[in-house]
């Protein structure tokens, strides 16, 4: 909290520390915390929310869950904090819906002592945040346009990209343009996809990180070009659409598709050949380590530090697929099967 | 297609330049432009773009495309058509899909029974919505907009989030697949979702135009109080509207898992929005009483067309959305310029 406290939080204080005195004489602090995701609905930030409880329990931390209705849906984050912040909690860890818009708020809940944490998305800045427990995105994407380079090998490339949304959203560029990194495509501006030229790109089309939407751009696209080989997916789901559409045209076979999550049900996908190579994160780990950062201040002051050339902690990434090739790390579904996040079906 | 627009023309009107004449016929016919639309517009991008769009198999892709917004928008019109509406057509698709899923795959009962378990489900909801707007007589708006967020949340809940996969409900109950299957007729690929679309237009057409039930719905839609006094039960019409309507997003649910392959409670989100679009770009007044169930149905096709028409010319997705966007407002616009006849 620094040298400046403010007279009204130091009565406040001194009311505190005297109730405390009075009533128990215990001295572990009651940590309290909130977790702020994008939607309730995402299996990925179910498991997030899971896993924060989870870590709670066992640390002994009093934790409140809010979520968007919408990915996108900032007023109901900005709404959350605030809840948080009358609630006088300890830390919040949010997963960013808009992450330059969330900022201003942020800031408010820092200026009242509360340690905020990013989760999975940084902020922009990254610096508006206490500390960011991520993955990086453009390295999932790196690893999976590095795969698909060398398991193509000669023959020629015709990519669709199935990105996430119109608003081309900071997650979305990242994997976006970190595929085109590793296949080798000249990115131009990295905060922007849509501005190459390279030949071998037959065109990108929004999913919203969907099933339906990853059906409809499949179709799209093959519509633009039956030549296509090869998919970028922004994430499973918009990869099983995806299947879905080439299925229907019978090029299932033919294109290999690769996509990031690491979801159980994404793992097997790769088992069953239906997604080639898939970039696993850990939302799980970013939950706990959030967690445990905000017991760990509450009780020492200590902040976490970031990963060394990275202004976040990256929480890591591993590349699934049984179809390995040299000089890309990966690992085996089988291995997979062990990390991936969500009930298996 | 001459549906309830039978009014006649303003009397002692004298000029009758060709301009006025097109007024007319198109006044006549509510779903003319809608269908005038697709039609100019897929001329359009048959020349811009050329064979990959003016294809057998390009433009039934098209159908496949807007198949799900077609049979939800029909049941749409319905509400529409009684000057209501529903924002919880989609949410209402989606909680039914589920319910097959759950049936199915977790209570072991055959894939039909689950079907129709979520055929029913959605009828239940219509039903609610149904009796709060006409018994305790909310306006519709707000019954559905709380509806929204009942049926959407119990989709969550009873689903706990997750996605049923593809594989699985092939193993299981390969019938929910049924609607996504297809059929060839030379290059042009149909699924069963799509002969869904068109059956349920014709039979609804039939029984808006030909039954007794229909002119109620459109009497009810026109004037209530005067439809009330003509000795229509225009509660038990109300309610009957809405149960059809959910029973159509059930059906639209088990179209639904056809195309997308698994049942995920977050599919068809804004499938609200574009069944009213599509309800609205047809032809069908928001006041209710005057359009047509082809009209909606044709205007599926133009956000549809538009949108595979402009991915083909390579348009970036920004530019697409706004163009999509601008077309849906020179579509309104014609229409209210079609009206005027009758003011």
């Amino acid at each position: 909290m620094g040298m400046k406290i403010s007279w009204s939080k130091c009565i406040l204080l001194s009311l505190a520390a005297g109730g405390a005195l009075v009533s128990a004489p215990a001295f572990a602090k009651d940590v309290s915390a909130c977790l702020i995701t994008k939607t309730d609905s995402n299996p990925y930030f179910v498991t997030m929310r899971k896993g924060a409880l989870k870590e709670a329990k066992k640390l002994g931390v009093h934790l409140k869950t809010y979520a968007g209705k919408y990915d996108g849906d900032n007023q109901s984050q900005v709404s959350a904090i605030e809840d948080c912040m009358a609630d006088g909690v300890d830390g919040i860890l949010i997963t960013a819906s808009a992450p330059s818009a969330i900022v201003p708020t942020v800031q408010k809940a820092r200026k009242a002592g509360i340690m905020v944490i990013a989760l999975d998305t940084t902020l922009q800045p990254a610096s508006a945040a206490d500390a960011t427990f991520a993955t990086d995105n453009f390295e999932a994407g790196k690893l999976d346009g590095e795969w698909a380079k060398k398991h193509l090998g000669q023959t020629k490339a015709h990519i669709a990209f199935l990105d996430l949304a119109t608003s081309q959203p900071s997650v979305g560029v990242q994997r976006d343009q970190g595929f085109m990194k590793g296949f080798g495509i000249d990115i131009k501006n990295p905060n922007k996809w849509g501005d190459e030229n390279d030949p071998r790109i037959v065109g990108h089309a929004v999913t919203g990180g969907a099933q339906d939407g990853g059906r409809k751009a499949m179709e799209n696209l093959l519509q633009k070009s039956p030549d296509i080989n090869l998919v970028y997916a922004i994430n499973e789901p918009a990869a099983e659409g995806a299947y879905q559409a080439l299925k229907s045209v019978g090029m299932q076979n033919r294109v290999t598709i690769v996509a990031i999550d690491g979801s159980c049900n994404g793992v097997q996908d790769v088992q069953q050949g239906v997604i080639g190579a898939d970039a696993q994160q850990f939302p799980l780990r970013m939950a706990k380590r959030g967690i445990k950062a905000v017991k760990t201040y509450v009780d020492s002051g200590k902040k976490p530090s970031t990963s060394a050339g990275l202004n976040f902690t990256n929480t890591g990434v591993h590349l699934i697929t049984d179809d390995p090739v040299k000089g890309v790390k990966s690992y085996s579904t089988k291995s997979g099967m062990k990390t991936c996040w969500g009930k298996l079906q | 297609m001459n549906n309830a627009a039978t009014e006649a023309p303003a009397s002692g009107e004298q000029h009758h330049g060709p301009l006025r004449r097109v007024q007319h016929f198109l006044h006549g016919n509510p779903a003319a432009v809608p269908i005038i639309v697709v039609i100019l517009s897929v001329i359009f991008f048959s020349i811009a773009v050329g064979s990959r769009f003016y294809s057998a198999f390009a433009l039934t892709l098209i159908l496949q495309q807007v198949a799900i917004t077609g049979i939800v928008g029909a049941g749409e019109t319905l509400i529409i058509l009684t000057a209501g509406i529903d924002l919880s057509v989609g949410a209402i698709m989606v909680l039914s899909s589920v319910v097959m899923g759950q049936f199915a795959m977790h209570y072991g009962v055959p894939g039909f029974v689950a079907v129709l378990a979520g055929l029913s489900v959605g009828g239940i909801c219509g039903l609610l919505s149904g009796l709060l707007v006409s018994v305790v007589k909310l306006p519709p708006f707000i019954v559905t907009l709380g509806a929204w967020s009942v049926y959407g949340a119990t989709t969550y809940i009873y689903s706990g989030n997750e996605t049923v996969r593809s594989q699985d409900i092939d193993r299981v109950a390969p019938i929910l697949h049924f609607l996504g299957n297809s059929f060839r007729i030379g290059n042009a690929v149909f699924t069963y979702g799509v002969v869904l679309m068109v059956a349920l237009a014709l039979a609804l057409w039939f029984a808006l135009n030909h039954t007794a039930w229909g002119r109620h719905v459109y009497a009810v839609g026109d004037d209530k109080d005067a439809a009330l006094l003509a000795g229509i039960r225009t509660g038990r019409v109300l309610v009957s509207v809405y149960v059809v309507a959910g029973v159509i997003c059930g059906l639209a649910g088990w179209t639904l898992i056809g195309r997308i392959g698994a049942i995920s409670p977050q599919a068809g989100q804004m499938e609200n929005i574009k069944a009213i679009t599509a309800v609205v770009i047809g032809g069908t007044s928001l006041f209710g009483g005057r359009g047509s169930i082809i009209g909606t149905l044709f205007g599926a096709l133009i956000v549809g067309v538009f949108s595979l028409g402009l991915r083909l010319l390579g348009t970036d997705p920004q530019w697409t959305q706004l163009a999509v966007g601008a077309l849906i407002i020179i579509a309104v616009t014609t229409d209210q310029w079609i009206r005027k006849i009758s003011a």
